[in-house]
This record gives C-alpha cells, structure tokens and sequence, in this order.
C-alpha cells in the first residue's frame, strides 16, 4: 500500500493462471491439461522443498560447473573506446550453453512425476544436446524433435546427440525449423502423456513453463549480478542478450528487473532485414497470438497463420518470443531491438579475433548491438552481456558464408 | 443450445439411433470443391457437419488432417472463407447444423466479437475449439455462449472423474469424447473401453457424447454407435478426398462422389448401431 500507481516489483509475474499481464496461459488440448496441472503442482511443492534446491545447487557445482565466470573483456573494450563490457560466460557450461540450467531443473522434476521418457524440441541443438546430455547422465530414453533444416545446418550437434543416445527425430513439416519441431513434440506428448516428459528448452509453452524456465536460468543473473557488485562495487548501466524463445535472456535479466538504474535490452534476430519475411523480431514487426500453449507476440499474416522466419542462427528461428518478454516490452521495461544476420556475423568475427572465444551466432547478435553501444556509452559506464553459448556448432556454417576452407 | 442442434439431436433419437457428425476441411483442396462437398453431406446421410478450419501449426492433428489443412490454406482458404462456405450451405439447409473446428489463433486474430457476430450470421451453430480449455473459457466460451453458439468440449481419456464437471461445466451442444490419448487419425482403441468411458461421462451431464478419433468404417461407426449418443468421422472422409486428387492437389470427378459412397456407408452403419445393439 506504501506504493501507488506502479506495480511494486517486475518481477511477481505471472499470476495463478500464468498470465503476464495478457500474455501467456495455458492455451493447450484437453488431453494435456490435467499433466500441465500436475506439472504445477510438483513445481510448486519441489521450489520450497529444500532437498530439491540442494540437489540443483550440487549438481550446478559439480556438473554444469557453476558459477560461470564474469569476464572483463578488455581488448573488445579499448577496440570500443566506450563502455566496460563484461561477459557472462554461459559458453562455458557444460554442454556449452545456458540450456543446460533448465534441463537439470526439469530433469529431476521428471524423476519426481514419475516419467520414464524425455521428449524435447530443439532449434540450434544446444537444448537438444543439454537434454540428450541430462538424459544420459539420470539413465531415461530421450527423442529430440528437430527441424529437417535445423539438422543439416547444426549436424556437430546432431552427433553430439546421438553420441548421447538420444533419438534425433528430424521434422520435415513447414520450413522444417524450430516451430515444426515444437509441433511435433507436443504431438508426441499427446500421444504419449502417462510415460513422457516434455522437456521444453525456453521460457515459452504453456504455464508453468514460462515461469519454470526462467526460474531455473534466473540462477545466470542472480550469479552476474553479485560478480559485477563484487568487480566493479556497482550494478551495470546496461544489461543485454538475444532473444529468440528468450530463456537467457530472461535468465539473466530477471535479477535486474526491480533496479531502476539497470536499462535492459532484448536483441532480436533481424534476418535480412525487417521489411520481407526473412527475420525473426517477433516483437519489433509481429502482433499478438496464441501458439504453442501460450499468448505472446508472433509473425503471423491477416488471418492468424503463423510465418516461417529466418534467421542465420537456428537457435534464433522462431517465429514466437516467451510471453514474460512480450509483456516487459509493453509495459516498456524492456527494449527489444533487431540485429541483422550480417551484423551478428561481424559480431561473431571481432569476438573471434579480439577475444579469443568463438561465441554462438545467437549471443553474437547481442554483441552486435553492444557494439553498436559501446562507442557512445562513456568509459565509467558498465554493459553486462549474457554471452549463453559458445560457436562450435556453427563454424561450418559460418565458414561457408565467409568462403573459409574448402 | 442452438435450437437446430437441439432438433437434430432430439429428430435422430427419436429414430432410435446415434448421430452422424461428419468433419472435413473448409477449402479442401479448393472452396468450390469443399462446398460441393458439404451440400452432399446430408444427403449422404451425415446428421451434423463439423467444418474445419484450417491453420498452419495443427499441434493436435495427424498427418492426414495437417495436409488437408495445408491444401487448403495453398488454396486460398481464411476464417472469412469458411464463414462464406457456412453462409453459402446455409441458404439450401436449415436445419443441419455446422460446427466449426479449429484453433484459436485465426479467431482471436479476426476478432472475438466480430467472429462471434459473423459466425452466428453464417448459421453456424457451435464450435470446438481444440486449444481452448475450460481454463480459458473466457476467451470464447462464455462469449459464445451468451450469443447463443454452443461451445462443444473435447474430454478425452486423461479427463479424469475429478476434472470433469469442469470440463463439462459450460459445455453445450455435445460433448465430443476422444477415444484416445493421441493425434486425430490414431487407431481404435477396443470398442467396450469406450462403451465404459461413455458411461461414465453420462453419469456427469444429460448432454448427448458423441465419439470420435480413430472412427473410420461402417463397422467401427456400429460399433461406437452402440453405445455413444454420436459417431465422429474425420480423417476417413479426409483421406478419401486426398486419394482422389491429381498429383498437383486438384478436385477430380470421383471427389464429391467419393466422399458421398464413404458417408453413405457410414450413415448405415450408425442406422445399423443400435438394431445390433437389441440383438
């Protein structure tokens, strides 16, 4: 009551029916709905229960191998001559990307319910991979539906799957992207619901995964924010990642939300530009819509059919965004702005040769724009960057559109 | 309740048998073809015409159905198209009703006030919205019923005792009983399963259970019928109007036909439903 005429945090969402704000929701078959509920409940019993939280805390330790660095990057910085620029370094996680916060969570979630089988949906292949990966290590069988496309570009990926005994089930349907395999999945899981977990990979689907999710990846920004407290003796002036479901994203700017001082930037993928269909913002050019269990901002035409996107980043090629995002962004705590291929491949270049890590074409869309930033930012200013994955999967790709090798 | 559903359940009961509902695609493969198509319907013997809508992400539907929806949606085929092909039915029919099966993305894009008042115009009759839980009722349902358009749910093997009066709460018109965990297009599970899951569902509401999913010939429609208020066909009709196309996806001579032949044999299997029954 001390407080009017604005809401007392950003950071209480969603309420009891998943809404944030009008996003979200439980937008799912009948079929579905009763597991969905049981889901709540076990989420809701596990996140007080103090051996659940150990158990996460120990695996993350010794596992994933948490806290991941906060990086000083010094010659990108003085290349910039603006800003101090800090990388939250998720690449170097095991599996290689943040996803693998989120796939331990729901994994032991799963042992809970009782599911004796993981199915996920995966775009670029690093939640495919995290999922493969924590199925292998808690001894479940896994199918990874992925898009037809997603696998010829990401195929390291796709090995690295099947190393782990998964099944890579690739999804011809559509453009034979993210969305396809998402599709697909959840036909699985209707057919399959008494035995099968869906281990779903962003902050998106329906409640509880949104909140879920972003629980789970929250630990990124709850970890950069005290690093940056202990390295700089101040929070940053500007936080920033790429969005494409949104689960880094969300991950690490959650902890940030309720500091007013922090300006937070969502970078979408752009694809060739934002005035045909070859792009992904499907914040900065989509409109609202319901898919995949929840309401948030899609691509879609007149008459609500959903657009296939494109983007140089699989992980990035989603023609959706996690609804937390679509409601940070209307109620403008949140700026979402696009990033074209050819800038995050530029991006991805100067990290390369600045640096010395090879960062995922998804993080290098954020850099692109903390380069864009950087410059007019002044050199007492702070920029945290989420750097969620690092580039392996995509050197071929990559080698190929700069004519590298054979 | 309409008052055409509740006619037409109360005619068919009357004669001792369960009701036809017959589903296809709206546009499928173009409009002129997929009104053709519904004109022949009845006459074929089908009681009740669910007309789908087609979307591009069917997350509930099994091959057959996600193509017919692509056929259609290559074709030229909106919401606004299938209300025209509900309109266009309508002025020669008046008495068989339309239920429109889809998803909610195309709705909630066209506008629910505005679809509710166009549908209602059309003479469509009820709808079955398969992403629309009770848990969102307010989105469509409770709309759609305070304009007087049945609002008919899926309950399906995991809606169990404790969920469904909820379910069944603002449910009007029928209720629509998924045979089967699964995606439209699925096998039958064992008829006296389903006999048992009707029961129990009529425990809970005086409206009429149809049943549907994995429903493909005469024999099965019997067999359903036997127990369940309504049969549901869906991709058998669908599947027949694929296998007489040309390579490109065109309408042929034996489409129409073929649709009537399958819906006729059908339509005696539900007349032959309940004279087993009493054997």
């Amino acid at each position: 009551m001390n407080q009017v005429h604005k809401p007392n945090s950003f950071r209480a969402g969603p309420d009891e029916d998943g809404r944030f704000g009008i996003f979200g929701g439980r937008f799912v078959a009948e079929t579905l709905m009763p597991l969905i509920l049981d889901l709540q409940d076990e989420w809701t019993r596990a996140k007080d229960d103090p051996a659940f939280k150990a158990e996460l805390e120990k695996l993350g330790a010794h596992y994933i191998g948490r806290p991941s660095p906060l990086y000083f990057a010094e010659r990108l910085t003085a290349e910039l001559g603006g800003a101090k620029i800090y990388f939250k370094r998720e690449e170097l996680n095991h599996t290689g990307s943040h996803k693998i916060n989120n796939c331990i969570g729901q994994i032991l979630l799963a042992k809970r319910m009782g599911k004796t089988r993981i199915i996920a949906e995966t775009g670029a292949g690093q939640h495919g991979v995290a999922s493969a990966t924590v199925a292998a290590r808690f001894g479940l069988p896994c199918v990874v539906y992925m898009g037809a496309t997603d696998v010829e570009r990401q195929a390291p990926n796709v090995f690295r799957m099947k190393l782990l005994g998964a099944e890579v089930k690739p999804v011809t349907a559509g453009h034979g992207t993210l969305k396809d395999a998402m599709n697909e999945a959840l036909r699985d899981w209707v057919t399959n619901v008494d035995t099968t977990y869906y281990l779903i990979g962003t902050a998106a689907g329906p409640h509880p995964y949104p909140e879920m999710v972003r629980d789970f990846q929250a630990v990124i920004g709850q970890e950069a924010r005290q690093q940056i407290l202990e390295a700089e003796g101040r929070l940053p002036d500007l936080v920033i990642a790429a969005v494409g479901g949104g689960s880094n994203a969300i991950g690490i700017f959650h902890p940030f939300l309720d500091d007013e001082s922090v300006k937070i930037v969502g970078v979408e993928a752009g694809g060739k530009g934002l005035d045909g269909d070859e792009h992904c913002a499907s914040i900065t050019a989509g409109s609202p819509g319901v898919l995949h269990g929840n309401r948030t901002y899609l691509l879609q035409d007149g008459d609500g059919q959903i657009k296939e996107g494109h983007s140089i980043s699989a992980g990035l090629d989603y023609p959706g965004i996690g609804p937390e995002h679509a409601w940070l962004n209307d109620i403008g705590r949140v700026e979402y702005v696009p990033i074209m291929d050819h800038e995050a491949l530029e991006a991805f270049q100067t990290l390369t040769r600045l640096e010395g890590i090879i960062p995922a074409l998804e993080p290098s869309h954020a850099l692109a724009e903390v380069i864009k930033r950087a410059p007019k930012m002044g050199k007492d200013e702070i920029i945290l960057m989420n750097l969620s994955g690092r580039g392996d999967k995509d050197i071929f790709t990559v080698g190929k559109i700069l004519g590298m090798g054979q | 309740m309409t008052a055409r559903m509740e006619q037409r359940f109360a005619d068919v009961a009357a004669q001792g048998r369960p009701v036809l509902v017959t589903y296809f695609m709206g546009g499928d493969p173009d409009f002129d073809t997929s009104l053709a198509i519904m004109k022949a319907l009845p006459k074929a013997g089908a009681d009740v015409i669910e007309l789908g809508v087609p979307f591009s992400d069917p997350m509930a539907d099994g091959p057959a159905i996600q193509l017919a929806g692509q056929r259609a949606l290559k074709a030229g085929q909106t919401l606004a198209k299938t209300l025209e092909l509900a309109r266009r039915f309508r002025q020669d029919d008046q008495r068989t009703p339309i239920v429109l099966m889809g998803y909610y993305n195309p709705i909630y894009v066209y506008g629910v006030d505005r679809f509710l008042a166009d549908a209602l115009d059309a003479g469509v009759d009820g709808l079955i919205v398969v992403d629309l839980p009770p848990e969102m009722d307010d989105e469509l349902c409770i709309p759609a019923l305070d304009k007087g358009i049945n609002f008919i749910r899926l309950a399906t093997p995991t809606t169990d005792d404790r969920r469904l009066p909820k379910v069944l709460e603002n449910t009007s018109g029928f209720v629509y009983y998924v045979s089967m965990t699964g995606i439209t297009g699925s096998a039958l599970p064992d008829p006296s399963l389903i006999a048992g899951a009707v029961q129990r569902i009529k425990a809970h509401t005086r409206l009429p259970v149809c049943v549907g999913f994995g429903v493909k010939t005469p024999e099965h429609a019997r067999a359903i019928g036997a127990s369940a208020d309504g049969v549901v066909v869906g991709t058998a009709i669908v599947n027949q109007i694929a296998s007489s196309l040309t390579e490109e996806g065109h309408a042929t001579e034996a489409t129409v036909p073929g649709v009537e032949a399958l819906v006729r044999g059908l339509s005696a299997g539900v007349r032959a439903a309940r004279l087993a029954a009493a054997e």
